[in-house]
């Protein structure tokens, strides 16, 4: 066995220990842990994607001395590797896009349990990745419960705890959901290894035993981990969370953590229950319907927002009803059409959160949009990131929200021609009701006012720009060349079930 | 809609404010409250509007109410057909009872060294999944700190609630006194042997917590500081879980690569034995006691 196929479980072991040790340090030592680890997890992560697409085999490890069904098991293959890299690069961007307010909105005794929270969301989402097993997903499900809803308390205002006491109350009823679900599928199987109770689900599925238990078991699954990806009936938590927390929790709770529920779902779509039993059950199609639903309600809402940050939340809502779409679909090129969403809103949420940090920054720290007229002038950078976010939300070719867009109708187009119709006709109204708030909301941060045009108001705050900058090249890269990372996503998916 | 378009313009041109502040600008006129007359006698219209007003909240509150008991009780039904599908409570032929716990049963004692297999399960078989559940632990008792340490330095001593705390409680402090001890013993020994009897960190490491929440209750806080400060819970609590950690990684990363890890198991049932199990649960232990106490003392005065 080669040494690299250690690297998964050095990246996980490693950043769990981090994230405890920022207990005890100085906020600034623990801020250069975290962003270490972050890159000694994209390093690894690299190493072990050039392995798996060498080998064309996927990495499977045993925790421990016992084999799988026995012990624990992880399994990395193309797509799981892309995953870690992507997150590994948008966390840490998140992080220095929003380093400043950081520092600045959580107390300072405090600062270094905001790292302690970052590492351990990170390492949940890493294992959710990598895990072969439901029940070690269950368990990283509960750490992502417990920090995401910690990063947005750190900023210690009436709005936020009311957000986070809202969200914690529906993200443990999603968990609940997905653990009763992981009950009666051990019942009916008597496994907890994805591949061999895929084997189960599927002998049962044949020979029609428990029809009863399976539909409520898939039923539970989607149910529960809609709820924490924040779909569109269950997203009541989402505006509030998104909206009233420091830039840094925003752009990562929208770009990746919701993600990280997302991915657990196909993974038990395809690993679990199989994409056969799932099309078979309904599932799909009312998941289909209900991501459609999210993309014009969603957008709805935006519109009628008057408080920037929401506006986004509110979008990322739309976005995810996009992700729900390709999945609905049940099809390889929709569910690959859904990872490639998942990438593309995983670059693009971050920087507009980063972005309306920044405009709050020169506005005297308002969200309100009378009050951030003209922020894009005061603080170019912010604008500019602004602007191309816009862009690729709303789906104008060369930016990456396009590709998605494209991608999707191209697999609308092969499903069956009620959903092709209702699909085409809905990522058409939603592209429409995009551009009707974000062109909005570009006119206001650019309108002109007295003020002067200054590219970087605060000198000291390099990493912003680095970070703004870093994701504008990233949405552009998957806007203008996606065939390379559509190939691997499409070869992961092959080696994925 | 040409006079919104308008409005719309001007706002991002700065000639005007924002939303509702300057809507007089453009014709709205606030509605004005007809002036109230003595002895007027009130309209079907104006009374209808007056019982709507009183009574919407109320009535669509009602159908709120109502909607969700239905949802409830049709949750309810659903969940209640499907254990009633599920395979027969205590039939040897259902499908859980297959290899897996048949080899965690039958062969447990000689693999993990451990004669309760409960503990062998959770801490060698599925180490990982219990390195996850020990995490979550620590990661919620930094998130009550989060949440409700006060860091603040009290100027005034009278804020401070140690000064509230009974002091003088003699029959508490006799009979804890004589408690302690037994209890911090006990939850040592379901620790020690928690690879031999049912028990294990989880266990034994909540019955020394309740020993410090007692001892915490009876002496008071200046008591507690002397050997239990946020230092210490910070650095037990790590060093414990940073063990834990290392000590499964050594663990996964030998089994992955299939080496000897050199640990020997031992006699079954000895004290010393079974591997890594017996200091992983001193782990566990340390953590949850320092979890349990910690979320006391955080709910009581917002301190450790």
């Amino acid at each position: 066995m080669s040494f690299v196929c250690n690297f998964p479980l050095f990246c996980i072991i490693l950043t769990l220990f981090s994230g405890v040790i920022c207990a005890v340090l100085k906020p600034h030592a623990a801020k250069v842990v975290s962003l270490g680890i972050l890159l000694m997890n994209l390093v690894l992560n690299s190493c072990v994607l050039a392995f798996v697409l060498e080998t064309g085999e996927p990495i499977i490890y045993m925790m421990g001395h016992y084999p799988a069904p026995w012990g624990n098991e992880i399994r990395v293959g193309v797509l799981e590797a892309v995953l870690a890299i992507a997150f590994s690069i948008v966390m840490l961007l998140s992080l220095l896009g929003g380093m400043k307010h950081i520092f600045e909105d959580a107390e300072d005794t405090k600062t270094n349990f905001y790292f302690l929270m970052v590492n351990l969301l990170f390492v949940s989402m890493l294992a959710l990745i990598y895990t072969n097993d439901l029940f070690t997903g269950y368990v990283f499900v509960e750490i992502n419960t417990i920090a995401a809803c910690a990063i947005v308390m750190l900023r210690k205002k009436k709005e936020t705890l009311v957000a986070t006491a809202r969200y914690l109350a529906l993200s443990l009823l999603g968990s609940g959901m997905f653990l009763m679900g992981i009950i009666i599928l051990y019942d009916l199987t008597g496994h907890l290894l994805m591949s061999n109770i895929y084997v189960s689900v599927q002998a049962l599925a044949k020979s029609g035993a428990y029809a009863i238990p399976l539909e409520v078991v898939i039923a539970l699954f989607c149910v529960g981990l809609a709820t924490k990806s924040a779909l569109f009936p269950f997203h009541s938590w989402l505006p509030d969370a998104h909206g009233s927390a420091t830039s840094a929790s925003s752009a990562i709770l929208s770009g990746l953590v919701l993600k990280g529920y997302i991915i657990l779902l196909i993974k038990v779509m395809y690993r679990v229950i199989g994409l056969s039993v799932f099309r078979y059950s309904k599932g799909a199609n009312v998941l289909y319907v209900l991501g459609l639903c999210a993309m014009i309600v969603g957008s709805v809402h935006a519109m009628r927002e008057r408080n920037i940050k929401k506006m986004i939340a509110y979008s990322s809502i739309a976005q995810i009803g996009y992700i729900y779409m390709g999945i609905g679909l049940a099809t390889t090129a929709g569910i690959a059409a859904a990872i490639f969403q998942i990438l593309a809103h995983a670059f693009t949420k971050p920087m507009l959160f980063c972005a309306a940090g920044g405009f709050m920054e020169v506005s005297g720290e308002s969200k309100a949009f009378h009050r951030i007229k003209g922020a894009g002038r005061r603080n170019m950078m912010a604008g500019l990131a602004f602007a191309v976010g816009s862009m690729s939300m709303i789906g104008i070719p060369l930016f990456s929200g396009f590709v998605t867009k494209y991608l999707l109708a191209g697999a609308a187009i092969q499903a069956s021609p009620v959903k092709m119709a209702m699909g085409l006709v809905v990522l058409a109204v939603s592209t429409m009701l995009n551009a009707l708030y974000y062109i909005p909301a570009l006119m206001v941060v650019f309108a002109k006012t007295d003020d002067p045009v200054v590219w970087f108001p605060d000198k000291k705050n390099r990493s912003f720009a680095f970070a703004m900058i870093v994701l504008i090249i990233f949405n552009f890269v998957l806007g203008c060349c996606s065939t390379p990372l559509m190939n691997l996503i499409l070869k992961g998916l092959a080696m994925f079930a | 809609m040409n006079k919104y378009w308008k409005r719309f313009v001007d706002w991002v041109e700065g000639r005007a404010l924002c939303g509702m502040d300057n809507l007089d600008n453009y014709g709205y006129k606030p509605p004005v409250e007809p002036p109230v007359r003595e002895h007027h006698e009130k309209t079907f219209a104006e009374r209808m509007k007056l019982w709507i007003d009183r009574n919407e909240a109320k009535f669509f509150d009602q159908i709120r109410r109502g909607v969700s008991v239905a949802f409830a009780a049709l949750i309810i039904v659903m969940m209640l057909t499907t254990v009633a599908e599920l395979p027969q409570f205590g039939n040897p032929n259902n499908p859980a009872n297959n290899e897996v716990s048949r080899r965690y049963i039958e062969k447990g004692l000689e693999e993990t060294g451990g004669v309760n297999i409960v503990g062998g399960m959770i801490l060698d078989y599925r180490a990982f999944d219990t390195l996850g559940e020990s995490h979550v632990l620590f990661i919620a008792a930094c998130a009550v700190i989060i949440l409700i340490r006060n860091d603040r330095k009290k100027k005034n001593k009278s804020e401070d609630d140690k000064l509230y705390e009974p002091r003088q409680d003699l029959v508490l402090r006799k009979v804890a006194a004589l408690q302690i001890p037994f209890i911090l013993l006990f939850g040592i020994y379901i620790v020690l042997n928690g690879h031999i009897s049912p028990g294990g960190g989880f266990s034994g490491g909540t019955v020394m917590g309740a020993a410090l929440i007692l001892y915490y209750n009876a002496f008071g806080t200046e008591n507690v500081g002397r050997f239990f400060t946020y230092r210490t819970f910070n650095r037990i609590s790590i060093c414990a879980l940073a063990f834990y950690a290392f000590a499964k990684c050594y663990s996964f990363f030998t089994g992955a690569n299939h080496l000897p890890t050199g640990i020997p198991l031992g006699t079954p049932g000895a004290i010393l034995s079974s591997g890594l199990i017996l200091p992983l649960n001193i782990a566990v232990g340390v953590i949850v006691t320092c979890t349990m106490f910690g979320f006391y003392s955080l709910f009581m005065r917002e301190e450790i």
